[in-house]
């Protein structure tokens, strides 16, 4: 799948480096979020505020990013809401593959109603608009990271769970598969040894590939008020803090413009940098296009 | 073909009934109290006596199975409960909300459509070139801006600068015309109604406050039916027929209208069925961020409040629709290609 010609088609995309660039910016923003930002309070996580009054506070010299709704530092917010971006992404992308992974190898390899109950169940939960069924499992466990983690995971597995499955089902009939089998080699070792190296790479990287659009819906829990918990700092969160200083003030319209365009422009660029990334890939990966 | 249409009809009771299970089972989650709310029609009567005895009639306590079975008893009598947030029966809050979305999603598929298919030929045929890659600059864009960023930027913009386009379904005027009696409702769409009630100035204030949810959502779901169209183009353009056409000396815009649109459009429309069903998804946001009062608002308000009965029904609705626009999608698959023919 990575041979020296498809990385070098990959390399020569100009949209691609950029993506990598950007992801490599917020992985630095985020490692480093302790020193850029210094936490302040015992729970790093939580956005500190700068006086009591509601209205944000344009940009400044010591605030660089102003303050949105009730005065959360914006700045504290984004660069702290990088590490929440990655946190969520990663794990969503742990649970999700890992039970993808373990849900479609079952039923790939074994087949019969393993794998007809397996795929019913991910019938069934493809079923929902995906955003529609993260928004039930979270309304039912309440808010917070964690449960916003396991409802994206939970809504995510199925896709994977199938692409595994396929790949299994391709390798199964190869020949060296039946040869190993004729020597008298079991399940597990024919598994690990020769199903799993030649299938598991295409669902890796298409999962590692969607941790955009994981941080998205993340997002979009958060901005709907059924993510993050109230002061986390998180990117969703901070747009729905602006939705109350849209229009302005009298004579200004766009007086708390940067209540809006900061926390919406980090998770513009972050979702953008994976979305080139994911776009290159699949360019340099489709036969057709060549 | 007949077996296929057969079994795509049998799937559909079956997946609509795991789907009832699953989501059942997650009210599993909450405690048998809450669970007492969704058998009820009025919340203000639900006193600790009433829901001894909710649970005690519905065996809240009994093993999920059997809960199950009893309030798909319910659900097949055509009894959601009652939504708080709603405040009336969850059929009748389908029944308010639903016409709104549908006007909604119609409003933006259409342009998806036109403006997709479109723009997708052109990138495709001018490939690599300046409009190929202005176009992939808009799709890359329209699917990485999130709908609750651009459609708060188109507020700020046409509500709080230029003070046209505010949120909701209709003006405060409008909202006294049509609820005074003299305002017949006949399809619940409410462009279609005022048409038909002659009132003009209606007509306009709907399509005013359809403009920019609409708006949004067809720029965050246009990109995926660029990126099919393109695909599907450039697939067709490199077959020997167009070479043939071609090499009879037919010009390159009469070989791309009359032979390759033809071929590439077969996946693309089936495709358009499931953006219907995307943009299910997509009205969530957008409808709250533009407060219209449709499915999606009343879903997030119901989750939001832990309304349990809106929740569900809500859910129940979407995955519905889901589903059936699927199973049409597939169907319209293998009547529009006559190669694919499922299963002979």
């Amino acid at each position: 799948m990575f041979d020296e010609r498809t990385m070098k088609r990959f390399s020569n995309s100009k949209a691609s480096i950029f993506g990598l660039g950007l992801i490599a910016a917020y992985l630095l923003l985020a490692l480093f979020a302790p020193f850029i930002a210094k936490p302040r309070g015992q729970d790093p996580y939580q956005m500190p505020q700068a006086g009591y009054s509601s209205e944000p506070q344009k940009p400044s010299p010591e605030k660089i990013f102003g303050t949105t709704e009730s005065q959360y530092d914006l700045f504290y917010g984004v660069v702290w809401g990088a590490r929440t971006a990655f946190k969520i992404g990663a794990a969503v992308i742990f649970v999700a593959l890992a039970a993808g992974l373990i849900i479609g190898g079952l039923a790939g390899y074994y087949g019969g109603w393993a794998d007809e109950s397996a795929m019913r169940l991910t019938d069934i939960i493809l079923a929902f608009p995906g955003i529609v069924l993260a928004v039930v499992i979270v309304a039912m466990l309440g808010p917070g990271i964690e449960k916003v983690i396991f409802a994206i995971a939970a809504v995510s597995w199925p896709a994977y769970a199938r692409l595994f499955r396929g790949d299994i089902l391709t390798v199964k009939k190869q020949d060296f598969v039946t040869a190993s089998r004729l020597m008298g080699a079991g399940d597990f070792w024919i598994f690990t040894r020769h199903i799993l190296p030649n299938s598991i790479y295409p669902v890796v990287v298409v999962a590692s590939l969607d941790i955009g659009s994981v941080v998205l819906t993340a997002a979009a829990l958060s901005f709907l008020g059924l993510g993050a918990p109230a002061g986390y700092a998180d990117w969703g969160q901070l747009v729905a803090m602006s939705r109350n200083w849209i229009l302005g003030s009298a004579g200004s319209p766009f007086a708390y413009w940067h209540t809006l365009l900061i926390p919406g422009g980090a998770i513009f660029l972050f979702v953008l940098a994976w979305n080139l990334l994911g776009d290159a890939f699949r360019d340099v990966l489709d036969p057709r296009q060549q | 073909m007949r077996k296929f249409l057969l079994k795509r009809a049998l799937m559909l009771p079956l997946v609509a009934l795991g789907v009832t299970f699953l989501l059942f089972s997650l009210t599993g989650l909450l405690p048998p109290e809450m669970r007492a709310s969704i058998y009820m029609q009025d919340q203000r009567e639900l006193t600790p006596e009433v829901m001894r005895e909710l649970i005690r009639i519905h065996r809240l306590d009994a093993p999920m199975i059997v809960r199950y079975g009893s309030w798909l008893k319910n659900l097949v009598k055509g009894d959601l409960g009652y939504s708080e947030t709603a405040r009336m029966p969850v059929t009748s809050a389908i029944k308010t909300y639903l016409s709104a979305t549908l006007e909604l999603t119609l409003f933006a598929i259409i342009p998806i459509f036109f403006i997709g298919t479109r723009l997708g030929t052109i990138s495709a045929v001018k490939k690599d070139k300046w409009p190929d890659q202005l176009t992939r600059l808009l799709a890359i864009t329209g699917y990485s801006l999130p709908t609750f960023v651009f459609g708060l930027l188109a507020l700020m913009f046409f509500y709080g600068w230029l003070g046209v386009l505010g949120p909701g379904r209709y003006s405060f005027e409008t909202d006294l015309l049509i609820h005074s009696g003299a305002f017949k409702s006949y399809t619940g769409l409410l462009t279609i109604d005022s048409l038909l009630n002659f009132k003009f100035g209606v007509f306009i204030d709907a399509v005013k406050h359809l403009l920019l949810p609409a708006g949004v959502l067809c720029f965050g779901s246009v990109a995926m039916l660029i990126r099919i169209t393109r695909t599907s183009m450039l697939e067709e353009l490199n077959k020997d027929y167009v070479r043939t056409a071609r090499a009879k000396g037919l010009k390159q815009s009469y070989v791309i209208a009359a032979h390759v649109r033809r071929n590439a459009m077969i996946p693309v429309i089936t495709l358009v069925s499931l953006q219907f069903v995307r943009l299910l998804g997509g009205v969530v946001i957008t409808e709250t961020v533009f407060d219209f009062p449709g499915i999606g608002r009343w879903g997030v308000k119901a989750a939001q409040q832990l309304d349990l009965a809106g929740v569900m029904g809500f859910s129940l609705m979407s995955a519905l629709l889901f589903v059936l626009a699927n199973t049409i999608s597939d169907v319209l698959y293998a009547v529009m290609d006559p190669r694919i023919r499922y299963g002979e």
